[in-house]
């Protein structure tokens, strides 16, 4: 009886599932709400998560109830066995970052169809295994650290190649979250108000935390967080405030600077005075709001005013140039699958396991959740009428501005008009919308509009600027974060050559290292500020590439682990995410090399505007910075080349590394016998 | 109730705030015979040591 139940559900699962996704992908040219979406993205997950996740934990990596590294060493501070949903919850707090809020916002260029099925199939059969195999294969190394296992299972090559790898897409991903940053804030003084008032709020709750009342995180947090919800309205009052908001109108590169500065004394500084604390509010603030988009999404269904395929499929995209394949699949990144993952799925979570067996749901349910974030930003963003999509998220350097904005927009058939974005601009607070390019802004108005229809009309505004404080809350914590992670690795590898520089507390090198952090992603956030066609359109691309080459990484760590471990029937699990990833990954850095389309290839573009300033016929605030652009395109172009080097050579070193393998198998047991 | 008392309970787990309490457990249990860490004491060490390697990502 129970399993004729079970049938029946699992068949109805399927059957709406198909159902769903048929719907979506025959839609052409009909409109449909977000309820289809999400029908087939739970469906899909459910199938999933029971079926393919459940089939690999239980027959490829043969989870058992075998002690874990928390249960066998347990001292109380590392290595502590946790409740599973407490796990789950870390685990999830720290996989979920900026990344699928911007990447699909960006996607959505080429309508939703394409992001969808991405978000969807890449999350189900990549994503969710990687972070799976990956914590799997930590959990039973004492948690060791993807770098560890890299250098272990493949060799220095390998291990080298990871390091070099996660530096790389740290400063990458920096760089460009903080333009998205500056994009959100530059002559917004609400939401530059709002922002910097969230640093002296972290500081409050720091001093909280460690002085008046030790440990209360949760008493530090929830006035933080009232704090910054008062912030949101406070900077309205700046906003509307003659004096003030001069104080806080500032063009891109005084916040660009300012942000560097920011990230440097985070790196620098005790961490419960900024970083931690600041680490709380985001975190609470974040899950919160996902939660409240999700709730308010499934509420209200809202139609897609986007069409399921745009004209940009075909690489003429005005967000950032390159054809569907490969570009979506650089474009998203985080929502699908993220080589970030690794670093949090090996070294953190493992120590914490207290069943081995909850690894599926640790390691491949918080993926799948993560891809839903992923999902709502998509739907929040194809709600948006794609006119009025395409005018926020296109530089002035591609359409023009105002008027001719709205003229070139309408003429790919994407109707908007000045008025009606004066008037979106008016009700959300700002003094203008157009060319607020990296997804933070358009993602907002959004979610604005979705939230003060289930929440109660006549507050856009306010929710335009509490989702741009809740976007540049987490996207500081992830950069603040990530410089002083960036500083300590750092530290760790000059310290091979002179070993002072290893003492992560010896002062001088605290300040060297952070400093050549900093400079390094503040060059490229200078860099996409000064760039007239808005800077995403270089760095996104860049970072998706530098991601996916390090979840290949990770995938050829799992996969060597299979085969070594004698799992090499089920080399694919990993392998085929893998062959996927090289694929895309090496036609992406082709095109961004070779190409000679001067939107799309960095030595073709940096040709095409050497040619226009040796001619003369560049404007003067043009010509002024294209020196720079042309250095920068080049440096992009061999930077992109260095990551694919790097792919091919841990690929190599994973091909050898099984070869070797298969080699010792055969010869140990001829005539084919069984491992 | 017991469901308000399992989230609370969880709460305090997942963000750390009853992270001292757990600490003076484990403590008591395995090194009865030393003086545990002072509340503050603890939490700064504890969050020196997660704020050193990879916690947050993209």
């Amino acid at each position: 009886m129970a399993s004729l139940g079970k049938w029946v559900l699992w068949s109805g699962v399927t059957g709406l599932g198909a159902l769903a996704a048929g719907g979506i992908a025959t839609a052409q040219g009909e409109s449909i709400n977000a309820w289809w979406l999400i029908a087939a993205a739970v469906c899909v997950y459910a199938i999933g998560y029971r079926v393919y996740g459940a089939w690999v934990a239980t027959r490829v990596l043969l989870v058992d109830g075998r002690p874990t590294p928390a249960v066998r060493i347990d001292d109380g501070r590392d290595f502590v066995p946790t409740n599973r949903w407490v796990v789950f919850g870390h685990h999830f707090a720290a996989i979920a970052g900026p990344g699928p809020l911007v990447g699909p916002t960006l996607a959505a260029q080429f309508g939703y169809l394409p992001g969808t099925l991405w978000i969807l199939i890449g999350a189900v059969l990549g994503g969710c295994i990687q972070d799976m195999v990956i914590l799997f294969c930590s959990t039973r190394r004492d948690g060791r650290s993807l770098g560890q296992m890299a250098r272990d299972e493949l060799g220095p090559v390998g291990g080298g190649a990871a390091l070099v790898g996660t530096l790389m897409i740290l400063v990458i991903l920096i760089s460009v979250l903080g333009l998205v940053i500056v994009n959100a804030m530059k002559h917004s003084p609400w939401a530059t108000a709002t922002v910097t008032a969230t640093i002296p709020i972290a500081v409050l709750v720091g001093f909280y935390m460690r002085g008046i009342r030790p440990g209360r995180v949760l008493e530090g947090s929830a006035i933080g967080v009232a704090l910054l919800l008062l912030a949101v309205w406070g900077g309205g009052w700046v906003d509307h405030h003659p004096l003030l908001r001069t104080w806080f109108d500032h063009g891109p590169l005084p916040i660009a600077y300012a942000i560097m500065v920011y990230g440097f004394a985070a790196a620098v500084l005790p961490v419960w005075l900024l970083l931690a604390p600041r680490d709380y509010l985001s975190t609470f603030m974040k899950l919160g709001t996902v939660a409240l988009l999700a709730i308010a999404i499934i509420w209200l269904n809202p139609v897609l005013h986007m069409p399921a395929l745009t004209q940009f499929v075909d690489g003429s995209g005005p967000i950032f140039a390159g054809k569907v394949f490969p570009f979506v699949f650089i474009t998203i990144a985080c929502g699908a699958i993220s080589g970030f993952h690794a670093l949090v799925s090996s070294g953190t979570t493992p120590k914490l396991l207290t069943d081995e067996r909850d690894i599926h749901m640790i390691g491949y349910g918080s993926m799948l959740l993560e891809s839903f974030v992923a999902l709502m930003a998509l739907i929040a963003a194809c709600v948006l009428e794609p006119g009025v999509f395409f005018a926020i998220n296109t530089a002035p350097g591609v359409v023009g501005e105002g008027a001719q904005a709205v003229a070139t927009i309408s003429s790919w058939g994407f109707p908007v008009a000045l008025d009606q974005m004066q008037a979106l601009a008016r009700e959300m607070g700002e003094a203008t919308l157009f060319g607020r390019t990296g997804g933070a802004p358009s993602l907002a108005v959004g979610m604005a509009s979705i939230f003060s229809s289930a929440f109660g009309q006549g507050l856009l505004a306010v929710w335009y600027h509490f989702a741009i404080m809740f976007e540049a809350i987490f996207i500081l914590t992830t950069l603040d974060a990530g410089t002083r992670v960036g500083r300590f690795m750092l530290q760790d590898f000059l310290g091979n050559f002179v070993p002072a520089l290893g003492r992560t507390s010896w002062y001088p090198s605290v300040l060297l290292c952070s400093g050549l952090i900093v400079g390094a992603w503040g060059y490229f956030l200078y860099i996409g500020v000064i760039d007239p066609a808005g800077g995403v359109n270089i760095l996104w691309p860049l970072f998706g590439i530098a991601n996916q080459i390090l979840a290949a990484i990770a995938l050829c760590v799992g996969t060597a682990i299979l085969v070594k471990t004698g799992r090499e029937r089920y080399f694919w699990v990993t392998g085929l995410p893998l062959a996927w990833l090289t694929a895309v990954t090496s036609t992406a850095a082709w095109q961004k090399v070779m190409s000679d389309d001067p939107r799309l290839g960095f030595f073709a573009g940096a040709s095409d505007l050497a040619a226009k300033l040796a001619s003369g016929v560049l404007p003067p605030e043009k010509a002024a910075v294209a020196p720079q652009l042309i250095f920068n395109l080049r440096l992009d172009g061999w930077l992109t080349m260095l990551f694919v080097a790097l792919l091919w050579l841990i690929l190599a070193d994973t091909g050898r590394v099984c070869l070797r393998h298969w080699r010792r198998a055969s010869a140990a047991m001829p005539a084919g016998g069984q491992a | 109730m017991k469901a308000l008392r399992g989230f609370w309970a969880w709460l305090r787990a997942v963000s750390g705030d009853d992270a001292y309490e757990r600490y003076l457990a484990h403590h008591a249990a395995a090194h009865p015979d030393r003086e545990p860490l002072g509340r503050r004491e603890f939490f700064s060490q504890r969050q020196a040591a997660a704020w050193a390697k990879v916690k947050r990502c993209c």
